[in-house]
């Protein structure tokens, strides 16, 4: 007997009793619904964290000075607290495994052009900053060594910023208005995206270090120690990240001559690890979801079994006929293990339809980010099958193993 | 009609037993023995419980006797596992049961290609076969009919024609008449003889002795034992010329 044939004799048979058949496939249905719309919004959180990370740039620790909390150390007027360009210099240098130990100092300000304005974050950089966070320009070019020592007029906007200021005009070359000082526009930044705390980073101009320094906050006492507000330190690939955090404290312990048991005058992020442990997590609970789901779908399973059994029993005279015109065990088995797969795959599918919609509901009407994947539709239908097979083998296998002559005389 | 007694017999049961356990043990068949030859029409008679059912069941590979050996067309059958029973009944053998037993929801054309579906016939030779089975006993405008659509001696002839389509040597019909009026009981019976005379080997089981005299031979049983066999000449061409 071929597949199709026994396929389009199990159709009719689940046809014939239409309504018995579709409440059989409900179980598998919700289920397969449930397990494509859990994992949708587990991958979808999961995928959230990547493009975080994405965002990010990988292999990133960040360095920030202690809290007002570690005051109580009081180690001296003069003693430095917090972190300096030359901090950031000694990491570089003096841990191999780092490729590259960016400063950077925020502040916010208005930034002018013509008629239009905008307020944004204003970050002190250098060019590593940019090689750290994997951060290239979209158009213009990078600060020059005159520019950076010099503390030069020249700033990069942010894509937010550049598309807020000068729309569709290119932005490079023009002359905008910082605080009050007047700056040359050098380069664009490609955009970044939010971070993790949902803000967007291309909400921003960036200028150099001593520009910020001497020229926005003006030159006083502190400018002397080129104080920075945090060190971003971007870790070479295939390095430990724990081994060179631990270089990076013991380094700057020996820079802050900090006493042992003290408490550290600053503290390292390993923001990588934060955002891999958040995407494991998502990772588990995706998991967990699919399996919740899953176990619908075993429980759709067993309704499919107990009809099988209710349909062998039913149609034993049908068995014993097909026995004597010539069939054997397994044609037998094959028709109702076929019948039982076609329950549970048409459930299956319709289940997908119904776990696309709910997805999309979710998405829509929640304003959350999910994730569709073919390998969960995969899943689900291949799963479904997997019950259908697993629930509908004991029903066949009893219709297969039955007597012509008992069958044939079942009333 | 005989077939010439030299020749190998279709049928050759020496010495069949057949004892059930069910409970108390039950001696359905106790030692019978006899030849069926190649284009007999034979009725076998009896009460119920004188092992005529259980007789057709072995004759038509349905059952294996306990003891005893059964011959079909010179080749074996006890011992048989289930698979080449299965194969012995779809290749030598078609079945015309009481109850008709066809498919419901199912195309006449569909019921009788049952058999073929088992024997691994494809599309389209599968249909062309069925619907000349069905041309056959008389029923080639009803081929799409499903058997709700049916008389009760049309259905018959659907079952009929399910027996023949894969060129079967014998036919084992089970009180085939059991659930039709006197009117199309000679109808299907006339069907027998007409596919008796092509060829056909037919064995009909009934307790009916009108329609025994259709046979040219009759077994009767009685407590599984064969009490009787006798030719039946005389009578057939009376009934054909009532027919």
């Amino acid at each position: 007997m071929s597949a199709w044939a026994a396929f389009r004799s199990a159709w009719r048979a689940l046809v014939a009793n239409a309504l018995r058949s579709v409440l059989t496939m409900l179980g598998i249905m919700i289920g397969g619904a449930a397990v494509i719309a859990m994992v949708a919004v587990g991958q979808g959180a999961t995928d959230r964290v990547q493009e975080q990370m994405q965002a990010l740039g990988s292999n990133i620790m960040l360095v920030v000075p202690g809290g007002v909390s570690q005051a109580g150390v009081r180690l001296g007027a003069q003693t430095r607290q917090r972190l300096t360009e030359e901090d950031a210099l000694a990491i570089g240098l003096e841990i191999p495994e780092v490729q590259v130990a960016a400063p950077t100092s925020r502040a916010t300000g208005q930034v002018v052009w013509g008629n239009s304005n905008w307020g944004t974050a204003v970050m002190g950089v250098n060019n590593d900053y940019l090689e750290a966070r994997d951060w290239p320009l979209r158009s213009g070019r990078l600060f020059d060594a005159a520019e950076l020592a010099g503390s030069a007029k020249v700033v990069w906007l942010g894509a937010t910023v550049a598309r807020e200021l000068f729309g569709d005009q290119d932005p490079v070359e023009q002359t905008v208005r910082l605080r009050g000082i007047p700056m040359t526009v050098v380069g664009v930044l490609s955009p970044k995206g939010q971070n993790s705390m949902g803000q967007d980073q291309d909400d921003v101009v960036m200028l150099p270090l001593g520009t910020l320094r001497n020229r926005v906050w003006g030159g006083d006492a502190t400018s002397r120690l080129k104080r920075v507000g945090s060190i971003s330190v971007k870790v070479r690939e295939g390095q430990d990240m724990g081994a060179v955090e631990e270089r990076i404290k013991e380094l700057l312990r020996q820079r802050f001559k900090v006493q042992p048991g003290a408490e550290d005058p600053f503290n390292v992020r390993n923001l990588t690890e934060m955002l891999r442990a958040q995407e494991e997590s998502s990772r588990v609970m995706t998991l967990l979801l699919a399996t919740v789901a899953g176990i619908s779908l075993v429980i759709g399973g067993i309704g499919i079994m107990n009809i099988m059994l209710v349909s062998v029993t039913e149609r034993t005279r049908e068995i014993g006929l097909r026995m004597a015109v010539g069939a054997r065990g397994r044609d037998i088995l094959a028709q109702f293990l076929i019948e039982a797969i076609t329950l549970s795959l048409a459930g299956g599918a319709v289940g997908v339809l119904l776990g696309a919609a709910a997805t999309w509901l979710i998405g829509t009407l929640a304003d959350w980010q999910v994730s569709l994947s073919l390998g969960a539709v995969a899943l689900a239908v291949g799963f479904s099958g997997l019950v259908g097979v697993f629930f509908g083998y004991y029903p066949a296998r009893r219709a297969s193993q039955m007597l012509p002559i008992a069958a044939l005389r079942h009333e | 009609m005989r077939a010439i007694p030299a020749a190998p017999p279709l049928i050759a049961l020496r010495d069949v037993s057949k004892v059930y356990q069910a409970g108390q043990t039950v001696h359905a068949l106790r030692g019978v023995s006899l030849e069926i030859a190649a284009g007999e029409f034979v009725a076998v008679m009896g009460a119920s419980g004188s092992g005529k059912s259980t007789l057709m069941n072995i004759l038509g590979c349905l059952d294996t006797p306990t003891s005893g050996s059964y011959l079909l067309d010179g080749v074996p059958v006890q011992d048989r596992d289930a698979d080449a029973l299965a194969s012995m009944r779809n290749r030598r053998m078609g079945f015309v049961f009481q109850q008709f037993n066809l498919l419901p929801r199912t195309s006449a054309v569909e019921n009788v290609e049952l058999p073929l579906l088992y024997a691994g016939v494809r599309q389209p030779e599968r249909s062309r076969r069925a619907l000349a089975a069905l041309q056959r006993v008389g029923l080639g405008d009803r081929s799409s009919h499903s058997p709700a659509q049916l008389s009760g001696g049309q259905q018959q002839r659907v079952a009929i024609a399910r027996a023949l389509v894969n060129e079967p040597s014998l036919i084992l019909a089970d009180e085939p008449t059991g659930a039709l009026d006197s009117q199309t009981s000679t109808e299907v019976m006339q069907l027998l003889d007409t596919l008796n005379r092509q060829g056909i080997t037919v064995v009909l089981v009934t307790h009916e002795a009108d329609m025994a005299a259709w046979a040219r031979r009759r077994l009767l049983f009685k407590d599984g034992r064969l009490v009787s066999d006798e030719n039946n000449w005389n009578l057939t061409p009376i009934k054909e010329a009532s027919a």
